[in-house]
């Protein structure tokens, strides 16, 4: 009797284990954001805790690019040094950041300085953002494009403006020009998806003798590099539906750009470094170790990108950014894809002091020379900021690229990708674009996956 | 002695008592109201009623999490259980360097759900690249890496349960049962496993309600992909409750179906067991 007494205690103790980590399953998302917090605490750890008090206000600030996840930090150092005032920095993993605001934000200590990524963004945070109107960085910020505005209120600023295309390598490009099987004489020729698809094709029937894999990086569709194609190659289609009829946002999409897609997605595919049904597993580490390496001369991503390739040894001369051209009418005047998914706003549910003291950050980020010298020149930021244009403009070749496309009177494409209805909406593009890429989906999945999609996705986050 | 012990009972239960109510209880009773409620961030949630629950059915991914987990689960629990009992049977006839092997084969279940998935993962498409396909290609794929990866984190774990269940039956029995001329399957048959029964419960229980339970292996193997097709239900809760905007209160309703169906299996399963085991 004993002995089923023992095994009866067992028993309950082996399900109360197991309930636990059950319970603990119902919000499994705790996990991945509870490990970025932690891995960024030795960096908080620095900070001198002792002068936090002193202005009454400490200012937490949850970073979306870990890019620039150890500037930032540096940056509020300083800030700490000068005035006492503390400035914890977060950076979220890639990808993870809605999941770890949505955690960190339930907080005590919750971030007083978060980002929402456009409209649909502020769609859920907007009982959180405090207007700042009134606010230094509203004051300086050069147009109402750059802001976020729920009625009158400022709700989000943009910090910083990007821009993305298709980056080349110049000097692969120009051995290419010199050999006889070049199809243009020059780059600038390349001004429209029928040049840009010769050029690509050439290239990678040639790809021996250039000394490379293939004309482009591998489209990879592992989850950190195929916001590439999901969200920013996607944002062709949309741009060009929009700006046909005139909206800037809408309930159910009706791909008529989807065609374009379809061969851009195609010439990507079938000119890389590595076969298409690869591409599923494929990371944004690959396609840029591909591309420094010089084992491809095209490689879409944007400004961003810039310290990584230099890091990864390449030099200001090798880069180069092209338009992405999906075979559109009068695309020859099409320039490259510019705007913002990063916008500040302070939590309005934080305390006044904590309030007032993000917004002094802010104001200091933005007038003093240090906060100036950072953002310009170590982050790499082009800001929408009146304060940085005596002398902190960002400067380096991508930037540079963008700029002539703007001088040249090219007409830059809008981001219209924060409109996207959900991240499910993303995700259903993404799954249907490598499944026919592998092959074991057809393009009409990407075509449900796109217009039925959108109006399902539309419909379930609004309703 | 007993008196003692009923005195001091509420202290030496205190600690452990109040660690379960704040870490198990309260978050529990949360989960549930919160699945009743739209919210954004679990502070400020608002009464809806029931519809969170209605959007689940008209949900065609989790049915399909339903089933799939559910397939997994039979295939796991089966394989798992199987292999481990074989491989204790073994590992019990003290042949050479028994304790090497069993340390060896528990040594798999040491490792982190998510370290253990991306390793497979490479493993998995390291050999898949030589055909030009990857993990992803099929939810078929998926299915059997899932099924092979849990397979070698769990059998060492049932192992080590069912060697000291096979330790256990006493050796009298076994002489008994030889001198009336019982063959040695029919030992295995009707002295061995009667007697690890108990073993058998735990063992089934555990790996049923892990199987079911399934995340962070599923999440660093397939992520769910090729659209969905290869995702697990913890992974759809996830999924749900960040995919959309507004669709928190519908992930959390998903979480409470789920957890009053691993219970109910959970206890079906520990009944059906449970009624098998011997009286020693």
């Amino acid at each position: 009797m004993k002995k089923k007494v023992i095994s009866a205690l067992l028993c309950v103790a082996m399900v109360s284990s197991m309930l636990i980590g059950c319970g603990s399953k119902t919000e499994p998302a705790e996990t991945p954001a509870e490990t970025e917090a932690e891995a960024e605490a030795p960096a908080e750890a620095e900070a001198p805790a002792e002068e936090a008090s002193a202005e009454g206000g400490s200012v937490y600030y949850l970073n979306f690019k870990p890019e620039q996840a150890d500037q930032w930090v540096a940056l509020a150092e300083k800030y700490t040094e000068e005035t006492g005032v503390q400035v914890d920095v977060v950076t979220a993993a890639s990808g993870t950041y809605e999941s770890t605001l949505k955690s960190e934000i339930a907080k005590t200590d919750a971030p007083t300085l978060f980002q929402v990524n456009g409209p649909v963004g502020l769609a859920t945070w907007k009982d959180y953002c405090y207007d700042l109107s009134g606010s230094e960085l509203y004051k300086n910020v050069k147009s109402d494009d750059f802001v976020l505005k729920d009625g009158d209120a400022v709700k989000g600023i943009a910090y910083v403006i990007e821009t993305y295309g298709i980056i080349y390598n110049k000097s692969i490009m120009a051995d290419y020009l010199t050999k006889d099987y070049a199809v243009v004489s020059d780059v600038s020729e390349i001004n429209s998806f029928e040049q840009l698809k010769a050029v690509a094709e050439s290239i990678q029937a040639n790809k021996e003798d250039l000394g490379v894999e293939g004309a482009f990086t591998s489209a990879g569709m592992d989850s950190s590099s195929d916001w590439r194609f999901k969200t920013h190659l996607a944002n062709l289609p949309i741009y060009y539906e929009y700006e046909g009829n005139g909206y800037s946002s809408v309930e159910a999409i009706q791909g008529t750009y989807l065609d374009n897609y379809h061969q851009i997605w195609d010439l990507y595919i079938n000119n890389a470094t590595c076969a298409p049904t690869l591409l599923s597993s494929k990371t944004g580490d690959e396609a840029e170790a591909e591309f420094a390496l010089g084992e491809a001369v095209f490689f879409q991503n944007g400004t961003w990108e810039y310290g990584n390739l230099i890091n990864a040894g390449m030099t200001d001369d090798d880069l180069g950014m092209l338009p992405i051209y999906i075979g559109v009418d009068g695309e020859e005047n099409q320039g490259l894809c510019t705007g913002s998914e990063n916008y500040w706003c302070v939590n309005s549910q934080a305390s006044e002091a904590d309030i007032q003291a993000t917004l002094d950050f802010l104001a200091w980020v933005i007038t003093s020379d240090e906060g100036r010298n950072a953002m310009a020149n170590e982050m790499g930021f082009l800001t929408p900021f009146s304060t940085f244009d005596d002398g902190y403009v960002a400067e380096n070749a991508l930037i540079a690229a963008a700029d002539e496309y703007i001088a040249a009177g090219k007409k830059s494409v809008a981001w219209c990708f924060p409109t996207m209805p959900s991240e499910t909406w993303k995700n259903g593009v993404g799954s249907a674009l490598t499944e026919y890429a592998a092959g074991t989906g057809n393009w009409d999945a990407v075509v449900t996956a796109f217009v039925d999609g959108w109006a399902a996705e539309y419909e379930a986050a609004n309703n | 002695m007993e008196k003692t012990i009923k005195k001091y009972f509420p202290i030496f239960a205190l600690p452990t008592a109040a660690a379960f109510t704040v870490f198990f209880i309260f978050p529990f009773i949360m989960g549930v109201y919160l699945s009743f409620c739209s919210f954004t961030t679990v502070k400020d949630a608002k009464w809806i009623g029931f519809s969170n629950y209605t959007k689940i059915w008209g949900d065609p991914t989790f049915v399909h999490a339903l089933w799939y987990t559910a397939l997994f689960s039979i295939i796991a629990v089966v394989s798992i259980n199987v292999l481990a009992f074989a491989i204790a049977l073994l590992l019990t006839k003290g042949i050479k360097g028994t304790n090497i092997f069993r340390t060896v084969f528990f040594m798999p279940n040491l490792i982190g759900g998510i370290v253990l998935g991306y390793i497979w993962q490479l493993i998995f498409n390291g050999i898949l690249a030589r055909y030009d396909l990857t993990l992803t290609f099929s939810e078929k794929y998926g299915f059997w890496g899932l099924v092979i990866l849990l397979n070698w984190q769990q059998i060492g774990y049932m192992m080590i349960i069912y060697i000291a269940g096979i330790q256990n039956v006493p050796g009298d029995l076994i002489e008994a049962a030889k001198i009336d001329g019982a063959s040695k399957f029919q030992i295995l048959k009707n002295v061995t496993i009667p007697m690890v029964m108990p073993s058998i419960t735990i063992c089934t229980f555990l790996t049923l309600t892990n199987a079911f339970k399934l995340f962070d292996q599923n999440l660093a193997l397939t992520a769910g992909n090729p659209s969905n097709r290869s995702e697990l239900l913890a992974l759809n809760i996830y999924n749900t409750f960040y995919g959309r905007n507004g669709w928190e209160g519908v992930g959390q309703a998903k979480a409470v179906v789920f957890f009053i169906l691993v219970a109910v299996i959970a206890i079906i399963q520990l009944r059906a067991t449970r009624s098998k085991e011997v009286q020693q």
